[in-house]
C-alpha cells in the first residue's frame, strides 16, 4: 500500500504531471488524505468514476443506495472519525438528493466536500439533459460552493474545499465540476490550500476577555455551564475537563455536546433542552453565571429567550463571531477555539467547589427520577419502554459504544438515558432533526471508528425513509448494530397530537412491513422482541454478533417523552407530565 | 429598538456566486432591500456591495455578522445615514416637444441642477444626481408633465470614518508568510 501510494501520488509533492481533470479529482482526494469516499455514479461524474476504477486499492468507494445516505454516511464518517467527509454524486438528481445532507452539516457544523458531476460548460444554462443549477440550490446551506468549468482550476478549488470544510467552525463545501473539465487534460500539481485571505477560520481572543470571562467565575456563587459540540470540534475534551474540575463548575450539555464529558463525571449535571433534565432546565433561570461553551443557543435549548437566564451574567465562549449575541446577548463573550481559550482561562481561575450549589441540582435530580426516570428505565406495567432497551445497551456496552440516533422520541431517549465513556461517540442529526439520518449515518460511524461498537437506534418512520441503505451495510459487510423501536406510530408527532392538538392523530400511525423479513431479504441476521423477560438476553446477542446485525423491539405505542419544555414557554416551565 | 436607515458596505473578492449568497441572508430574515449597488472598490480585484436596508442597530449587527461570514467577504461595515456621504442618480427621459410648449419645464431643469445629457427630435434625456430628497422632488415636478421613461439607481455611499481594508489584506499577507 505504501509502495502504491507513493508511485501514484506524483504531482501531489510540488512534481507536475500530465493529467485529466478526472484523475486530478482522485489525486487531489488522495493528496488531502482520503481513502473513502461515499458516492453514487451517474452520467455527468463518470469520469470520475472511471479514475476510480484505476484508484479503487487506495481510495475505497462505497456505493449508497441513495445519495441522501452518501452524505449521512459522509458526516457519520467525519463526526466519528473528526476528518473531512466526502460524498460524490452525479448532476441534477443526484446533486439535488444530496441536499437534504448538505443542510443537515451545515446546521450542525460538520466538515464535508461533496464533488458533484454537471452537464459539460457548453450546455450549461441550457435546460440540459440533468443540468440543475446545484451551485444556486446549494448556496444557503454551503460553507463554500464553487463550480469548476475549465480542469486547471481543480487542484486548487480541491484544496480551498478541504481547507475551509475542516478549519475554524467546520461545514459543508459543494464543489461542481462540468463533464468537460473532468475529461480535459492539463498539468497537474497539487498544493494543500494554507489561507484564504478573506476568511479567518478562528478569531484571535482577547486577553481582556479571559481577565474579564476569570473575574465573573471567580466571583459567582451559583455558576453554570452549558456545552455543545464546539468540545468535540475543537478537540477540547481534556481542557474541558480541567477547567470545570478546577471551577466547580456543573456543566449540561446541548445533545450535539454530549459525550464530551463522560456521563458519570459527578459534575455533569445532564441535559439541556426541550426534553432535557429536570435540574438544568429549571437552574438556568436560577443561576448566577451562564458560561456557554461552544454552543450556539438554538430555541430548543432556550425556549422562550424573554425569559431565558435573565438573572444571570453570560459569558459565551464561541469560535463563529455571527453567534456571539445572536440569541441571547453575552457579558463577555471569548472568542476562539475553545482548546485554546479553556486552555488560557484556567490559570486565571480559582479552585473551587460548589457543593450546594450541585446539591440543588442533586435535589431536582431526585423528583426527577421519581416521576419521571424511574418509570421509564424500570417500567412495571406492560409494554417495553424506549429508554429499558436503552438501559440495557448501557449494561452490555458500559457505555463504550457509539450511538447513532435518528430524529424523534427514540432520539431523545437514548439522549437521555445512554451512557458514554468517550467523545465523538453520540452521533445524531440535531440542528436539522433529518428523519432517516441514522441508518446511513450508521454507515460512516462504523467505518470511521472501526475498532468501536456502533448501535443505530432508530424509529420505524425514519428508518423507512432511508431503509435501502441495508444494502450498503450488507454489500460492505459492516458490523453495524441496528435497532429498531417500534411503536407503529410517528411518535415525537403523535406525542404532540395528544398533548397539544387534542390527541387528534392525523397521519402518524403506521402499518409497518415485516422489518425481520426486510433485514433478512438483505442477509442481515435479525431477530424482534416484544417481551420484558426477551429483552436482555436479545441485546446481548446483538452485541455479540460478529456481523451487521438488526433487533425490532416492539415499545409501547403510545409512549410519551418527559420532561418537556412546551414549544415558546420557559425553561423553568419544563412539565414532568 | 427603533428603524433607521442603514447603509452597509461590503468588500468582496470577485465572485459570481457571492451576490446569490449575500441576497439569501437577507432573503431568509424576509428583510426587503431598499437599494443594492455592485461595484469595483479603491482596491485593485476587490469589489464592493452597498446596500441600503432600513432596520434596527441590533438587526443591522447581526446582519453584518452573517455577510461577513461568507468566505469571500473580506468585511461588512454598516454605517447610518449621518455617518456617510451618499448620493443617487436618476435618469428621466422626456418628449423634445415639451421644451417647446411648457417653457416652464426649462425653469424647473435650469433650478433642479440637473443635466442634460442627450437631446434628439422626439426626446430628451435628464440626470439628477443627489439625495433621495432631491431627486423625489424632481420627479414630482416633472411628472405632471409625462415621463416617457424613469429610472433611479441604488445609493452610493463613501464613509466619512476610514475603512481599513488594505491593512486588513496587508495583515493577512504577513500572517501567511509567519
Amino acid at each position: 500500500m505504501e509502495a502504491q501510494t507513493q508511485a501514484n501520488t506524483k504531482g501531489t509533492a510540488g512534481e507536475t504531471v500530465r493529467i485529466t481533470g478526472a484523475e486530478a479529482v482522485i489525486r487531489c482526494l488522495l493528496a488531502e488524505g482520503v481513502d473513502l469516499i461515499y458516492g453514487y455514479p451517474g452520467g455527468a461524474i463518470m469520469p470520475v468514476y472511471d479514475e476510480l476504477y484505476k484508484y479503487q486499492d487506495q481510495l475505497h468507494h462505497v456505493l449508497t443506495r441513495h445519495e441522501q445516505g452518501a452524505t449521512h454516511a459522509a458526516q457519520g464518517f467525519a463526526r466519528t472519525s473528526g476528518k473531512v467527509g466526502v460524498a460524490i454524486a452525479t448532476s441534477g438528481p443526484g446533486a439535488t438528493n444530496l441536499v437534504t445532507g448538505i443542510a443537515d452539516a451545515q446546521i450542525d457544523s460538520t466538515p464535508m466536500v461533496c464533488i458533484t458531476g454537471q452537464v459539460g460548460s457548453h450546455l450549461l444554462g441550457s435546460d440540459a439533459f440533468q443540468e440543475t443549477d446545484i451551485i444556486g440550490i446549494s448556496t444557503p446551506v454551503t460553507k463554500w460552493n464553487h463550480q469548476v468549468t475549465k480542469a486547471k482550476d481543480i487542484p486548487e478549488v480541491l484544496a480551498k474545499a478541504f481547507y475551509i470544510a475542516r478549519s475554524g467552525r467546520p461545514g459543508p463545501v459543494l464543489i461542481d465540476i462540468t463533464k468537460d473539465a473532468q475529461f480535459e487534460e492539463f498539468d497537474f500539481k497539487y498544493e494543500k490550500c494554507k489561507g484564504v485571505r478573506s476568511y479567518k477560520p478562528v478569531p484571535k481572543t482577547d486577553p481582556q476577555t479571559l481577565e474579564d470571562a476569570a473575574a465573573l467565575i471567580n466571583a459567582a456563587k451559583k455558576p453554570m455551564i452549558v456545552f455543545g459540540q464546539g468540545v468535540i470540534l475543537g478537540e477540547a475534551e481534556e481542557q474541558f475537563k480541567a477547567f470545570i474540575e478546577k471551577t466547580g463548575v456543573p456543566a449540561a450539555w446541548t445533545i450535539l455536546g454530549l459525550s464530551a464529558l463522560p456521563t458519570v463525571h459527578p459534575l455533569n449535571v445532564g441535559m439541556v433542552g426541550m426534553h432535557g433534565n429536570y435540574g438544568p432546565n429549571k437552574l438556568t433561570n436560577e443561576c448566577d453565571l451562564l458560561m456557554a461553551i461552544g454552543m450556539r443557543f438554538d430555541d430548543r435549548v432556550t425556549g422562550n429567550l424573554q425569559t431565558y437566564a435573565k438573572q444571570a451574567k453570560v459569558i459565551h465562549f464561541e469560535i463563529d463571531p455571527a453567534e456571539v449575541d445572536k440569541n441571547v446577548i453575552a457579558d463577555v463573550a471569548v472568542m476562539g477555539n475553545v482548546k485554546n481559550t479553556l486552555a488560557k482561562i484556567l490559570p486565571l481561575v480559582s479552585e473551587k467547589k460548589h457543593e450546594a450549589w450541585l446539591q440543588e441540582f442533586k435535589d431536582y435530580d431526585a423528583i426527577e427520577f421519581e416521576k419521571v426516570i424511574q418509570n421509564e428505565l424500570h417500567p412495571t406495567k406492560e409494554g417495553l419502554s424506549m429508554a429499558e432497551v436503552i438501559r440495557n445497551i448501557n449494561e452490555v456496552t458500559g457505555g463504550d459504544q457509539i450511538i447513532v440516533s435518528d430524529v424523534g422520541q427514540h432520539q431523545m431517549i437514548a439522549c437521555r438515558y445512554a451512557e458514554f465513556t468517550k467523545s465523538k461517540s453520540n452521533i445524531t442529526s440535531g440542528g436539522l432533526g433529518t428523519m432517516g439520518f441514522a441508518l446511513p449515518a450508521a454507515i460512516g460511524a462504523k467505518m470511521g471508528a472501526m475498532d468501536r461498537e456502533v448501535i443505530a437506534i432508530i424509529g420505524d418512520g425514519g428508518y423507512q425513509m432511508t431503509i435501502q441503505e441495508l444494502g450498503t451495510i450488507f454489500q460492505q459487510k459492516l458490523p453495524v448494530k441496528i435497532v429498531v423501536l417500534n411503536n407503529e406510530f410517528l411518535g415525537m408527532v403523535r406525542q404532540w397530537q395528544e398533548l397539544f392538538f387534542e390527541n387528534r392523530y392525523a397521519s402518524t400511525e403506521m402499518t409497518n412491513p415485516d422489518f425481520v423479513k426486510i433485514a433478512e431479504g438483505y442477509h442481515i441476521e435479525a431477530n424482534r422482541v416484544s417481551k420484558r423477560e426477551d429483552l436482555k438476553e436479545a441485546v446481548q446477542k446483538m452485541i455479540k454478533f460478529d456481523g451487521p446485525y438488526f433487533l425490532e423491539v416492539c415499545v409501547e405505542k403510545e409512549g410519551n417523552v418527559f420532561p418537556m419544555i412546551p414549544t415558546g414557554a420557559s425553561v423553568s416551565d419544563i412539565r414532568l407530565s | 429598538m427603533e428603524k433607521e436607515n442603514y447603509t452597509i458596505s461590503v468588500y468582496t473578492e470577485n465572485n459570481i456566486g457571492l451576490l446569490n449568497r449575500i441576497s439569501a441572508i437577507f432573503l431568509k430574515r424576509h428583510i426587503n432591500l431598499d437599494s443594492m449597488t455592485a461595484s469595483v472598490s479603491e482596491i485593485k480585484g476587490v469589489f464592493r456591495f452597498t446596500i441600503v436596508v432600513k432596520m434596527s442597530e441590533e438587526q443591522v449587527k447581526k446582519i453584518v455578522g452573517q455577510i461577513e461570514k461568507q468566505i469571500e467577504v473580506i468585511k461588512a461595515y454598516y454605517h447610518r445615514d449621518d455617518e456617510t456621504i451618499y448620493q443617487e442618480t436618476a435618469l428621466f427621459k422626456i418628449d423634445s416637444k415639451l421644451l417647446f410648449e411648457e417653457r416652464q419645464i426649462q425653469n424647473v431643469i435650469k433650478e433642479s441642477n440637473a443635466n442634460i445629457v442627450t437631446v434628439t427630435p422626439e426626446f430628451f434625456v435628464l440626470e439628477k444626481t443627489g439625495r433621495r430628497k432631491e431627486v423625489e422632488a424632481l420627479y414630482d415636478k416633472l411628472e405632471p408633465y409625462g415621463l416617457m421613461q424613469f429610472v433611479r439607481s441604488g445609493r452610493i455611499s463613501i464613509s466619512k470614518e476610514k475603512m481599513h481594508i488594505s491593512a486588513l489584506l496587508e495583515s493577512f499577507n504577513e500572517e501567511e508568510l509567519a
